[in-house]
C-alpha cells in the first residue's frame, strides 16, 4: 500500500535534513515568509535569521495577486511585496543569493499562474540553478501537474503536494504516488492564518497519512504558538508555521529590530518543540 | 486549428469538456487539494442528476411556473429598420423573474444542492444579478445564504445589494484586490475552503474547476434550446448570427452550445472594451489576454508579465472580468466562435437606442450585445437573421447610467 518514492533514496537537501533530524530526534520547523515582504533584501536577512534562530527548512511564498488559500495575513503579506515589485524572477535571484552563504533546504511556494506565465520549464530549470529544493503549488492538485512534475522531476527538485482533512484514501494514494520531498498535511479545512485551537484529529490523520507514504509527513495551516507547535511536534515529522511569522513582520515594518525579533519568535517555537 | 465545423481533431464540440473535465488544453481543476474531494463529488452528483427524470422533471416545473419560460423571441422592429440590414430578434432573458439569465442556472445548481444535501449556500457575484438570482432561489428553498461582492460593485449596483438584503441573504462586502468580482470570487473559494462540509458554491458564470464550467452551460443551455425552436417556428430556418456579450461567458454559452452542430450558424461573442483596448481599460480576455490559470481552471486572462492578475474595467459590472470560461477559450481557438469587444460608449449608446426604439431598457452587460448586432446588421443583407441574447434587463444600471449620461437621479 505505501509508495515509495524514488526522490527519498537520492536524497534531496530536505530528505537529508528529515532523517539527520530523525536520527536526533528531533522534528523539523518548517517556517514559511513570502518572498519580498517588507523588501527582499530584509527577507535575505529574515532567512538568515531564521536558520540562525533554529528554523530547518525555508518556504518562500511567491507573491501572487490573487492568493485564494490564503488568509488576510498572508493576503495583505503579498500585497506588500508586489506593492515593493517583487517577481518571480526577483524569488529566484534571492534564493540564489541565500545559497551563496546557506546550505538550508527552500521550498518555492505558491500558486500556478506566475510560474505557468514564467514559463514552467524555464521555472524548474532556473529554480534548481538558484538553488532551490522543492516546489509547492497550492493550486496544483496531481491531476493537473503533469507538466509541472515533468520538469521538477528532471531538475531533482522536490514536488511537495498537500494532504487535507476532506481527503480520502483516494486523494492519499494519489497525492503519496505523486510527492516527492515530505507530504504537507493541512490540520483543518480553510485558508491559512493563525487559529485559537488545534484540530482535534491531526494526531489520527497523520498516521493514517502513514499508510500510504513513507515520505515524511509535516502539518501546517493555523499552527501560531509555542504550544501548539510542540504538540504538533510529538505527532508529525515537520511543523509549518507562517503567518504567525508574517504577523511579526507587519508588526515591526519599518522598524530596525525587525529580523531581530522575527528570529526572538522562532527560536522560542524551536525551544519549545526540542523540549 | 482553425475550423468552422463541429469537429475539431476528432473531438466533437458538443461533447466536450473530456473526462478530466479540460476543453482542449484549458478548464480542468486548478484548486487546493481541500476542494478536490468536494468538486469530485460534486461532478458525480451532477452527473447522476443530469439523467434522472425526477430531477428534470422539478427543474422543468420551477423554470416554467417560477421563473416564467420560456422567454419570448422578439422581432425587435424598430431597431432593426434603424439599422437598416439583418432581421434583429432579441432573446428576452430580462424577462425572466429577477430581470436575468441567471436564474437558469441558480434554479438549477440549488435543487441540486438539496439533493447533496447541502444546508448553506454561498455565491459571488459582479453586477449583483447572480447575486440575486442566487438570493432568490435560496429564500425560496428556505436555506441560508451568504453573498460576496466587491466594495466597488456594491457602489454601483445599490439595488441590487437592498434586493439580495430583502431575500434574507447577507451580503459580505470584499475589499481586497480591485474590489470587484474576481476578488468576491476569490473570497467566496476562501469561504467554500473553510466550511466545505455543508456549504454549496453556486457560481454563476461558466468559470470555476471542472464540473462549473460544464454545468451552469448545461443549465443555461435553455436559452438556446428555446430560441432554436422558436426561431424556426418564426422563420422556418436557423439565425445567421448569434450574439451575446461575454464576461464569464454563461448567457452566451446557453445561448450558443444548442447551436454548435449547426454549421450554418456564426457566433460572436462580444467582450468589454471599456475605454477601448489600445487604453488598456478594459476587460476583453480572449480579444486582449495570455492564456493562464485563475478560479479554478485555465483560460484566457488578463494578466501582466509576472502572471499578475491586473485590474479590469467595464462601465457594466458584470463583464468586469479578467477571465472568461474555459470552454470559450477553446472555442476561440478552433476558430468556431468569433470574439470582439464593444466599448463603454458604445454599449451605452446601445442602451439607449433599444430604450428609445423599443421600449425595452436592456442591462449594460445585453448593451454590449445590442451595439455589435447594430453595427453587424448594418453590414448584412435583409435576409439574413441575427438572434442577439438580452441576457438582462438595465434596471439596475440606472444610477450608472445616469452618471455616464449626466443626468441627476
Amino acid at each position: 500500500m505505501k509508495v515509495q518514492s524514488s526522490k527519498f533514496k537520492v536524497q534531496s537537501r530536505i530528505g537529508q535534513t528529515f532523517k539527520r533530524l530523525k536520527d536526533n530526534g528531533e522534528r523539523a520547523l518548517i517556517t514559511f515568509i513570502t518572498a519580498g515582504d517588507p523588501d527582499l533584501k530584509t527577507s535575505k536577512d529574515i532567512i538568515f535569521e531564521l536558520e540562525k534562530s533554529g528554523a530547518d527548512i525555508i518556504e518562500l511564498g511567491i507573491p501572487f495577486s490573487d492568493p485564494m488559500a490564503d488568509g488576510p495575513t498572508i493576503q495583505a503579506a503579498s500585497e506588500r511585496a508586489l506593492k515593493k515589485g517583487a517577481t518571480l524572477s526577483h524569488v529566484l535571484e534571492l534564493v540564489r543569493d541565500v545559497r551563496k552563504k546557506s546550505q538550508i533546504p527552500m521550498v518555492l511556494f505558491g500558486y500556478y499562474n506566475p510560474i505557468f506565465a514564467y514559463c514552467v520549464e524555464k521555472f524548474a530549470n532556473d529554480a534548481k540553478q538558484a538553488g532551490a529544493d522543492g516546489v509547492l503549488v497550492v493550486d496544483l492538485p496531481p491531476e493537473e501537474a503533469s507538466e509541472l512534475k515533468t520538469h521538477t522531476d528532471k531538475n531533482g527538485l522536490d514536488l511537495i503536494f498537500l494532504l487535507t482533512p476532506t481527503s480520502d484514501d483516494n486523494r492519499m494514494r494519489l497525492v503519496a504516488e505523486n510527492a516527492s520531498g515530505f507530504i504537507y498535511y493541512v490540520s483543518v479545512a480553510g485558508i491559512t492564518g493563525a487559529r485559537k485551537g488545534l484540530s482535534g484529529t491531526i494526531q489520527k490523520s497523520v498516521n493514517k497519512v502513514r499508510q500510504f507514504t513513507s515520505l515524511p509527513v509535516s502539518v501546517g495551516f493555523g499552527i501560531s504558538t509555542q504550544e501548539q507547535a510542540r504538540k504538533v511536534s510529538t505527532w508529525a515529522d515537520g511543523v509549518v508555521v507562517g503567518s504567525a511569522i508574517i504577523n511579526v513582520i507587519e508588526k515591526n515594518h519599518g522598524s530596525p529590530d525587525l529580523v531581530k525579533k522575527v528570529g526572538e519568535f522562532v527560536s522560542q517555537i524551536k525551544k519549545e518543540m526540542s523540549l | 486549428m482553425k475550423g468552422q465545423g463541429s469537429r475539431v481533431k476528432g473531438q466533437r464540440l458538443e461533447n466536450l469538456p473530456d473526462k478530466t473535465g479540460h476543453f482542449g488544453i484549458y478548464g480542468g481543476r486548478y484548486i487546493s487539494e481541500t476542494l478536490m474531494p468536494v468538486v469530485l463529488e460534486l461532478e458525480k452528483a451532477y452527473l447522476k442528476f443530469k439523467s434522472d427524470k425526477n430531477f428534470k422533471k422539478e427543474l422543468d416545473y420551477y423554470l416554467k411556473e417560477y421563473v416564467g419560460r420560456p422567454t419570448p423571441l422578439y422581432f425587435a422592429e424598430r431597431l432593426t429598420k434603424k439599422a437598416r440590414g439583418a432581421k434583429i430578434y432579441l432573446k428576452r432573458e430580462d424577462l425572466n423573474h429577477t430581470g436575468a439569465h441567471k436564474i437558469n442556472n441558480t434554479m438549477g445548481q440549488i435543487l441540486l444542492a438539496k439533493r447533496m444535501g447541502k444546508t448553506r449556500i454561498i455565491a459571488e457575484t459582479g453586477a449583483g444579478q447572480h447575486g440575486v438570482a442566487t438570493a432568490t432561489v435560496a429564500a425560496m428553498f428556505g436555506l441560508p445564504c451568504e453573498i460576496y461582492m466587491g466594495t466597488e460593485d456594491i457602489e454601483r449596483q445599490k439595488p441590487n445589494v437592498f434586493r439580495m438584503k430583502l431575500l434574507g441573504a447577507k451580503v459580505n462586502p470584499v475589499s481586497s484586490g480591485s474590489c470587484t468580482l474576481k476578488d468576491a470570487m476569490n473570497e467566496a473559494i476562501r469561504d467554500w475552503t473553510t466550511n466545505v462540509w455543508n456549504t454549496f458554491y453556486i457560481i454563476g458564470s461558466v468559470a470555476g474547476p471542472h464540473p462549473y464550467p460544464m454545468m451552469v452551460r448545461d443549465f443555461q443551455s435553455v436559452i438556446g434550446k428555446e430560441a432554436r425552436e422558436q426561431i424556426k417556428n418564426i422563420e422556418g430556418r436557423l439565425p445567421h448570427y448569434l450574439v451575446a456579450c461575454v464576461g464569464g461567458g454563461s448567457n452566451a454559452m446557453g445561448l450558443f452550445h444548442p447551436f454548435i452542430k449547426d454549421k450554418g450558424v456564426k457566433m460572436i461573442g462580444i467582450e468589454a472594451a471599456g475605454y477601448g483596448i489600445k487604453t488598456g481599460k478594459h476587460a476583453a480576455s480572449i480579444c486582449a489576454g495570455k492564456v493562464g490559470v485563475l478560479h479554478g481552471s485555465k483560460t484566457y486572462l488578463l494578466q501582466d508579465s509576472d502572471g499578475q492578475i491586473i485590474h479590469t474595467h467595464s462601465v457594466s459590472a458584470g463583464l468586469d472580468y479578467p477571465g472568461v470560461g474555459p470552454e470559450h477559450s477553446y472555442l476561440h481557438d478552433t476558430g468556431k466562435i468569433e470574439y470582439t469587444a464593444i466599448t463603454d460608449k458604445e454599449a451605452l449608446n446601445a442602451f439607449k437606442a433599444l430604450s428609445l426604439l423599443e421600449g425595452i431598457i436592456p442591462a449594460l452587460e445585453s448593451s454590449h450585445a445590442v451595439a455589435y448586432a447594430m453595427k453587424l446588421a448594418a453590414k448584412l443583407g435583409k435576409d439574413k437573421i441575427i438572434i442577439v441574447n438580452l441576457s438582462g434587463r438595465g434596471d439596475k444600471d440606472l444610477n450608472t447610467a445616469a452618471k455616464e449620461m449626466g443626468v441627476e437621479i
